[in-house]
């Protein structure tokens, strides 16, 4: 077996549901902690399953997710939290709560300066005005890049983007591909149904059909 | 003093009042008029039955055990109440039960510790009945309440899951709403007795010939035990709710759609 402490993420015999069809089914799988993984598949091939998973949103029926070789499933409610804050997750609808976009920053991390929070907002190519400014009252994409600025927050080391562009204009969806490309020191693992777009941010493409994993990408 | 007493035929010349509701209903075409009087109907013959079954229980002669046995009947009866009312709340009799038991046990605590009352069948029984029914709606509310907000927010609240923040901080700001939800309604009556309406306690007790100034006393009594109960009752079924909607590693406990 595989030394699973080297790498990010390890998969084995991952199954998620079953009753009556299984959303993940006999996932083997490998995902490191550097560059950008795409997760490409249709819709309901498990691409969002999966990424719940590794942010221990979820929990599997069967097998195990390790994280630098540590079963998820049996960390602490504590270490579950630093988990979720090394690794992060932005999702394909954007949520942010009510308040302004400085108040939204600050749900990562209630100590957050305002130097800090502009040059996060400067990471996701957000004027520093949008501080102030009402995040409910923001477009789609001014939302999602305040979620992405929100996850950086955390200072994590790999971030799940679950689809984040796929309701986007195509302005907001070159402004968050040009942050991905821009911080080429957080690991991504990027779910999309768009091949295209995983043609141009990964290194490595992975694909899902019907809850499994047909292929790899190993030889990326 | 002069104690109001109805008879029979007050009891009759009374019930005008809900025939001149029919011919409304009936001349309107409402299509109430059937339920109208079923709950007329109903009301007449509940509160006849409690009567009877109060009379032994609020007799001096008789031992507090009938008083208790009383309580806890109410109590399980609130608890399916609340659980027929808000069926899509897992747990809802059981939550209720215990939420009813603890706004109960804290408000005749409080009441009956400090002898405000004495602990009389006579005095426990409808000061019970005033914590457990105000508990009741504040409870049925706030359980819909928190399960909608569970329900609706769920993007919002694993977005702060998701940023290491722990079950209870990432539903706080739902939960509270709910209870606000919950508590306002009572907040907003108390604030509103005496100009807007008058109390049923003290307009009982008026009608039943006690002094106007001792029935304030006793009604500004029922009004911090009704808020001191709402706000006991709504905090225990949230704390219960919020157990059973997440994890106890800080996921929600059931998986999305």
């Amino acid at each position: 077996m595989q030394d699973i402490a080297s790498e990010g993420f390890v998969l084995a015999g991952v199954e998620v549901g079953g009753d009556p069809v299984a959303r993940l089914s006999g996932v083997d799988l490998s995902l490191p902690a550097h560059g950008v993984t795409a997760l490409v598949g249709r819709s309901g091939a498990g691409k969002s399953t999966l990424l719940r998973l590794l942010n221990r949103l979820d929990g599997p029926d069967r097998g195990a997710v390790y994280w630098r070789g540590r079963d998820l499933s049996t960390l602490s409610p504590d270490d579950i939290r630093r988990h979720r804050r090394r690794v992060g997750m932005v999702f394909q609808r954007p949520a942010v709560s009510p308040g302004s976009v400085l108040d939204n920053l600050r749900i990562a991390d209630r100590h957050l300066t305002n130097d800090r929070a502009r040059a996060l907002l400067d990471q996701v190519a957000l004027g520093v005005d949008f501080l102030d400014r009402d995040a409910s009252a923001l477009s789609g994409g001014e939302q999602q890049r305040v979620c992405l600025a929100r996850t950086l927050a955390t200072n994590p080391e790999l971030v799940l983007a679950d689809e984040p562009t796929a309701s986007l204009d195509p302005e907001a969806v070159a402004a968050i591909e040009a942050t991905v490309r821009r911080l080429r020191d957080v690991a991504w693992i990027w779910v999309t149904h768009d091949a295209e777009q995983a043609g141009r941010l990964a290194d490595r493409v992975v694909r899902l059909e019907g809850g499994r994993v047909i292929d790899a990408g190993n030889g990326q | 003093m002069t104690h109001v007493q109805i008879g029979l035929g007050g009891l009759a010349i009374s019930s005008v009042l809900v025939g001149v509701a029919l011919v409304l209903s009936l001349v309107r075409q409402l299509g109430v008029a059937r339920d109208l009087l079923t709950a007329a109907l109903r009301a007449l013959v509940q509160l006849l039955v409690v009567g009877a079954a109060l009379a032994l229980v609020v007799d001096d002669n008789d031992p507090l055990l009938y008083t208790w046995i009383w309580l806890v009947a109410m109590v399980l009866f609130a608890g399916w109440t609340v659980k027929r009312r808000a069926p899509e709340v897992p747990n809802a009799a059981l939550l209720g039960v215990l939420s009813f038991t603890a706004s109960a046990a804290v408000t005749l605590g409080v009441l009956f510790g400090f002898g405000v009352f004495d602990p009389t069948g006579r005095a426990i029984v409808p000061i019970a009945g005033m914590t457990v029914g105000n508990s009741m709606t504040a409870t049925v509310l706030a359980a819909r309440r928190i399960v909608r907000e569970s329900v609706e927010h769920r993007p919002l609240i694993e977005a702060r899951l998701a940023l290491g923040l722990s079950a209870d901080e990432a539903f706080a700001p739902h939960l509270r709403e709910a209870l606000r939800t919950a508590l306002i309604p009572s907040i907003e009556s108390t604030k509103a007795v005496g100009i807007v309406f008058l109390p049923g306690a003290m307009t009982g007790l008026i009608l039943a010939g006690v002094d106007p100034v001792d029935a304030v006393r006793v009604q500004v009594a029922v009004m911090y035990l009704v808020l001191g109960s709402i706000a006991t009752s709504t905090s225990v079924v949230a704390l219960g709710l919020t157990r059973g909607l997440f994890t106890s590693d800080h996921r929600m406990a059931t998986r999305s759609s």
